[in-house]
């Protein structure tokens, strides 16, 4: 299969921290991607390099086809990158129905003079807005909140609807920071359904972070492993699983040495 | 769209078209004599200015208080084309209004990268300047005034104005774009991540908001034969801002009251000569104090909430005031 | 190269009295983020409380100084008491209205109680002239009294910060408001003596004004106090060498341009140095760059 994603050599140095070395990840077209590591090895950092909030160092990163580096994240939202945030960025003072409406923006049909007037095209490209929105929502059990304010939904339905939003982009390429962070095992399992429902009724590539192990085995075809800023394995669920420097780096040598507690 | 709302449009159209007929003609009759003429001219000005600020500080969500600047601006270049040129006062208006315009794109595209605080002193500084510019230029009178303006401005223009100010930014914020603004008010990361070029929608509303500034600014020099460069200074532009947030930030017939409340106020007290400041301030601070979102919040006043329904933005909207 | 270095020490002298009135500013608003804009009429109050206080009582410099210092300190004191704690929680944006109307009630309320007139400054220290470098740089003893009460006061201010425990519960509460309660420190109290602190400074600027320039009037903070506030902006607000260096700055390109070029161009200038500096360091002079973290 061709690739969506192909990151080669990617660094990235704060100051005189390195945060990430010689990173290489790439994602298959209709792949579901983990990525997974200790807190602070990097992750996050990754996907701010991938939606062009940060400037690597050095290292490229190529998207259907194209360089990454050096765009605008509004930018990279239009080559069709969307994504969630690590801690819920919704619009939350506004309405769910608006979040959604707010996405739909990067593929409005009529221009700022026929907003001033409110003619024919507004109409017709409000209308389509509206519908397109309404359609994520009902897709995703939110259409009957939809007057709520984003910031009085319960938390799992914040993380569906920074998803749902996240859609209404038309993106290529999903990436979830932590999606089930903070939610209970049932949200979780529904969480799972989504992103399944995501990449196999939608045709959605999806790269996400995640420290649920559940989720991680349970749905990600290929798992890449980040330690102090370096992928240190990479492979399918059980291969990870078995590996002894995930396993270190997770638990400390202390578990590879036969239970002896590390002074 | 539907047929409900038709009939709402309809009631407020005809509202506002017997509302000017009626001070039209106790204008004519002298019924409304000069001083309150000039009173609901300066009202219609000020409700210009509060509205094309709060899209700027309340819609888009950026601090600016160099609204007086960008207001001087029209003011004075309309003056030059009516006084040195003899043009007519709509030549003068857009003309005005443009200018007013590209200042504002000149104060734009350097300062908003700026946040915050940082932005609003910035945006200050640049009004600052303008003002200094004037004041040094002596064709336009320098500290003396530009004196002799033709009295052009009528009702009728000031209430024509003010109506499709209120159309075009009202219009504006309930589109697609609009609610980009709105976004970027409320988080600019997560509308940058949602494909919102910030930096071109910033811009965008902030010269929308220059605009109707500048035809402002136009109106205001032809009402009352002279201006001077410090009745544009920073001052004025607080001015402003104090009628947008005594109305609510974020609401448009917000600022429409706040404009009127603190236009009948300054006229209502000037018997008091001396004291007139000293209580103007007083009810600034207890008003502030009492009701701090603004009278509205980010709620709008509609036609719903007269008749006893639940409004539009009722239920969606919310009522804490952002910075 | 005379009248150059001449220039310069006029300007240093009124770069340290926006200085003065700048370290308020940049106090208030690195405790509670409000640019209080009643600031500059808390130093014109410390320039008449200063006046009556030797011209009605015929009290000699360092008394006046004092009872100007404390009138002030209360009255900073009182305003936020009535006029922000209130607004503790509302908008950032209705207490910064609020400032407005508190110096609009200052401004006004003064030209009713002290009458509009500008009023002569009482003569306090003798007009003599100090040479130095052959004669290459004069110092009246006004820059001399100006320029020392100026340094006194900073290493007081540096002092209080540093040294003392209302000076650390003082930048505990700047740095993080809420841990600082949790740890103990009386978020409400370090405030107030925040405001006390500032206005009294701006008590002392508005003294040496009185002195140095021999005259006071309701309306004479105005251009003064938003300048000081500039100055703060420049230095990186709420740094407090960055107000002192802001205020030096401005006050000697301020003084510079009306010495050699058009005086009425002296109030644009603070504002374009201002914004120059603001797109270059977006922080201010001495402030650190921060990125929201996403």
């Amino acid at each position: 299969m061709e690739n969506l994603l192909e990151i080669k050599h990617l660094s990235k140095n704060f100051g005189g921290i390195e945060a990430l070395k010689d990173v290489n990840i790439t994602v298959e077209k209709g792949g579901l991607v983990g990525l997974i590591g200790p807190n602070g090895a990097g992750k996050t950092t990754i996907f701010n390099l991938l939606t062009g909030e940060y400037v690597p160092t050095s290292g490229s990163m190529i998207f259907d086809g194209r360089e990454l580096t050096n765009h605008h994240p509004y930018q990279v939202t239009a080559f069709g990158i969307a994504r969630t945030f690590q801690n819920i960025r919704l619009f939350s003072n506004l309405s769910v129905l608006d979040n959604v409406r707010i996405a739909c923006h990067i593929h409005v049909k009529y221009g700022v003079f026929d907003s001033i007037i409110h003619g024919k095209r507004f109409v017709g490209g409000e209308k389509e807005i509206y519908e397109k929105s309404i359609e994520l929502l009902r897709i995703f059990k939110l259409e009957d909140k939809k007057d709520e304010l984003a910031k009085n939904l319960p938390y799992g339905e914040q993380r569906r609807l920074e998803i749902t939003r996240a859609l209404a982009t038309n993106p290529k390429l999903l990436l979830l920071d932590e999606p089930a962070a903070g939610m209970n095992p049932q949200e979780t399992e529904e969480l799972m359904e989504t992103i399944k429902f995501l990449r196999d009724k939608m045709g959605i590539t999806i790269f996400l972070i995640e420290h649920d192990m559940h989720l991680v085995m349970g749905i990600c075809e290929k798992i890449y492993v980040l330690d102090f800023g370096k992928v240190i394995a990479e492979g399918d669920p059980t291969a990870i699983q078995h590996d002894p420097k995930v396993i270190e780096a997770y638990l400390g040598t202390a578990y590879l040495e036969g239970g002896k507690v590390n002074a | 769209m539907d047929k409900n709302s038709l009939k709402k449009d309809l009631i407020v159209f005809a509202a506002v078209v017997i509302f000017y007929a009626l001070v039209q003609v106790f204008i004519q009759t002298g019924i409304i004599g000069p001083y309150y003429s000039l009173n609901l001219i300066l009202m219609c000005i000020n409700i210009m200015l509060a509205v094309s600020l709060n899209l700027i500080n309340g819609f888009l969500g950026q601090f600016s208080i160099g609204h007086a600047g960008l207001m001087s601006v029209g003011a004075y270049t309309s003056a030059i084309l009516t006084y040195y040129y003899d043009l007519p006062l709509v030549v003068a208006l857009i003309v005005g209004a443009l200018a007013a315009c590209l200042a504002g794109l000149v104060v734009a595209i350097p300062t908003l990268r700026l946040k915050g605080d940082y932005l609003g002193i910035a945006t200050l500084g640049f009004g600052e300047i303008i003002r200094v510019v004037f004041l040094t230029n002596e064709t336009v009178g320098g500290a003396k005034g530009f004196f002799g303006i033709p009295k052009l401005t009528t009702w009728t223009w000031a209430f024509f104005l003010m109506v499709l100010t209120i159309i075009v930014i009202k219009n504006f914020i309930d589109s697609s774009y609009g609610r980009s603004c709105i976004a970027i008010r409320e988080d600019e990361i997560a509308a940058e991540a949602m494909g919102i070029n910030t930096t071109k929608y910033k811009i965008l509303a902030f010269t929308i908001g220059a605009f109707f500034a500048g035809a402002a600014g136009a109106l205001y020099a032809h009402n009352f034969y002279t201006i001077q460069p410090e009745q544009f200074n920073f001052m004025k532009s607080f001015d402003i801002m104090t009628m947008v947030v005594l109305g609510g930030q974020g609401s448009i017939t917000g600022s429409i009251i706040g404009a009127i409340a603190v236009t009948v106020l300054n006229a209502a007290l000037s018997s008091l000569a001396a004291m007139r400041m000293v209580f103007y301030s007083l009810l600034l601070i207890i008003m502030m104090l009492f009701r701090p979102q603004g009278l509205f919040g980010t709620t709008e006043f509609t036609l719903d909430q007269v008749l006893g329904r639940r409004g539009r933005l009722g239920k969606s909207a919310g009522n804490k005031a952002s910075v | 190269m005379q009248q150059f270095l001449q220039q310069m020490v006029n300007g240093l002298s009124l770069g340290s009295i926006y200085a003065l009135i700048a370290l308020g500013y940049t106090m208030v608003y690195g405790i509670i983020r409000l640019i209080n804009f009643a600031h500059g009429d808390i130093y014109m109050l410390g320039a008449f409380a200063g006046f009556f206080a030797i011209s009605a009582f015929h009290l000699s410099f360092i008394p006046s100084l004092i009872i100007s210092m404390a009138i002030c300190a209360l009255a900073g004191m009182l305003i936020k008491r009535v006029a922000y704690k209130p607004l503790r929680t509302a908008p950032r944006i209705s207490m910064l209205i609020t400032a407005i109307g508190v110096s609009l009630f200052l401004e006004n309320g003064g030209l009713m109680v002290f009458s509009p007139s500008i009023r002569t400054f009482p003569t306090v220290f003798p007009v003599k002239t100090f040479s130095f470098f052959g004669g290459l740089v004069k110092l009246t003893v006004k820059d001399i009294v100006v320029l020392t009460v100026m340094i006194v006061m900073l290493i007081l201010l540096q002092y209080l910060v540093y040294r003392t425990k209302i000076g650390k519960a003082m930048r505990a509460v700047s740095f993080d408001k809420d841990a600082a309660s949790l740890m103990g420190v009386d978020v409400d109290t370090t405030i107030s003596y925040t405001f006390a602190i500032g206005s009294a400074l701006a008590a002392v600027a508005g003294v040496l004004v009185g002195i140095y320039y021999n005259s006071v009037w309701p309306l004479m903070g105005i251009m003064p106090g938003l300048k000081a506030f500039i100055a703060a902006v420049l230095g990186g607000i709420g740094i407090i060498p960055g107000a002192v260096l802001g205020g030096l700055l401005i006050g000697v390109t301020e003084t510079l341009v009306a010495g050699y070029g058009n005086s009425l161009y002296r109030d644009g200038v603070a504002f374009a140095i201002l914004i120059i500096v603001l797109l270059l360091r977006p922080s201010g002079l001495l402030g650190k760059n921060q990125r929201e973290k996403v």
